[in-house]
């Protein structure tokens, strides 16, 4: 059995494919930001309360602050970065502009991650399912309404 | 944050998952790393080794047996008991993994880690007491049961030592049960939490948050009076903070207890 302080890991991230050494310590978010420059994803509070790192690995919604890049090797990573096509933005980022679902928008990557999970699990939500969604991603502008409304909209 | 230098292993089999725990002085098992990534990042725990339970699938079933039996893997996350048809033998446990966190921290952390951390204000060790859940531990060449209300040894402690793994827990059947608290903001920390759960009308209670394990009681009925009686019995000493004095834990212990128990009466 190995015991490894770095190891060159697989990921598939947005579709694309990316082979990188990663050292034990790292965690996913600096993976994401520093080796692989996808910038998208936010460190807020770095102690896993703000929901701004919020990521999806192999379909599941995590903080990737709060897991190591080296725990990532083999998985399919989803971020903000892979929601657009061609500049298309998706249904739910159409609607977080549509609804001034935003103001600094530093929240917001999370914030579109976790929706696009709770969409996911259940199309067509209730305004407290909406809530309990997101209960892990922290807006300090929005008072969430314009947020819930964004989202209770684009699953119409 | 950059944590401190680390080394990491990913055992495929939980004979090789306790062997790196005893092999190396300072190695942690990883769960869901909810709790022990961000005391790393604090410093609070500076692990030399982390071992990584995520590929011991043997720890993430949940199993029903024909007599009511819940077995559940110490791996299995708290969505993963949320949404386990078999989990819902014993509604509580589901009902109280939904009021834990996000859904971010409940898709990652684990049954095994919130109990094994014991953070005296955790949900489910309070839980598990009530229910007489018994906890199996592995070492090295050994497995052995360990009642819930044994397993908790203080704050951040448990009777599964150093090169020991817990691997799954075992709930009897039972459906009377009840779970209330008060918290630090809608779903936030606990102040306080009590558990309760019924078999044969007497109530088991356990009280979270209020000392460095469980308290357990046998409050003589169901009565809200008698459990009352027997948490003011139990001359608490609660810690006294910035969220709550001990005066007013005492306050909260008797009135959740006495919540709980009418929850697991088959009251609201």
């Amino acid at each position: 059995m190995d015991v490894v302080s770095s190891k060159t890991i697989t990921v598939e991230v947005n579709g694309a494919r990316y082979e990188r050494e990663v050292d034990a310590r790292r965690l996913l978010i600096h993976f994401l930001r520093d080796d692989l420059d996808l910038t998208g994803s936010h460190i807020g509070c770095d102690t896993g309360n703000c929901g701004a790192c919020s990521v999806l690995v192999d379909g599941t919604l995590v903080k990737s602050c709060m897991l190591l890049g080296i725990q990532a090797d083999g998985a399919k990573i989803e971020t903000v970065e892979g929601l657009a096509q061609d500049g298309r933005l998706t249904a739910l980022q159409q609607s977080f502009s549509d609804h001034h679902a935003l103001q600094c928008g530093y929240c917001t990557p999370g914030m579109l991650m976790s929706a696009t999970a709770l969409l996911r699990a259940n199309p067509h939500p209730s305004e407290l399912e909406i809530r309990h969604g997101i209960q892990g991603n922290i807006c300090r502008c929005t008072g969430y309404v314009n947020i819930v409304e964004a989202i209770r909209a684009a699953a119409e | 944050m950059l944590l401190r230098d680390v080394e990491y292993a990913r055992p495929a089999s939980v004979e090789d998952a306790v062997r790196l725990l005893s092999e190396f002085d300072g190695a942690r098992a990883l769960a869901g790393g909810q709790t022990l990534i961000n005391v790393m990042k604090a410093r609070a725990a500076s692990p030399d080794v982390l071992v990584d339970l995520n590929d011991l699938d043997d720890l993430k079933g949940i199993e029903l047996g024909s007599d009511g039996t819940l077995e559940i893997g110490a791996m299995a996350t708290y969505t993963d008991v949320m949404t386990s048809a078999e989990a819902r033998a014993r509604p509580i446990l589901g009902e109280v993994c939904a009021q834990i966190a996000d859904v971010q921290v409940r898709n990652r952390g684990t049954i095994g880690g919130n109990v094994c951390s014991n953070d005296p204000t955790n949900h489910l060790p309070p839980l598990l007491v009530a229910v007489g859940a018994t906890m199996t531990i592995v070492g090295a060449g050994e497995e052995r049961s360990v009642p819930a209300d044994e397993f908790f040894l203080g704050v951040y402690m448990t009777a599964a030592g150093p090169g020991e793994l817990l691997t799954k827990i075992t709930v009897p059947p039972g459906k009377s049960d009840g779970f209330a608290s008060v918290t630090i903001g809608k779903e936030g920390t606990c102040i306080v939490n009590a558990a309760a759960s019924l078999s044969d009308g007497s109530p088991r209670v356990a009280i979270g948050c209020v000392d460095a394990v469980p308290v357990l009681l046998q409050p003589s009925s169901s009565e809200a009076s008698a459990v009352r009686e027997a948490v003011r019995g139990a001359s608490l000493m609660p810690p006294s903070d910035v969220h709550a004095s001990a005066d007013y834990r005492r306050h909260l212990a008797e009135v959740l207890a006495a919540r709980a128990v009418t929850q697991a009466s088959g009251g609201k």
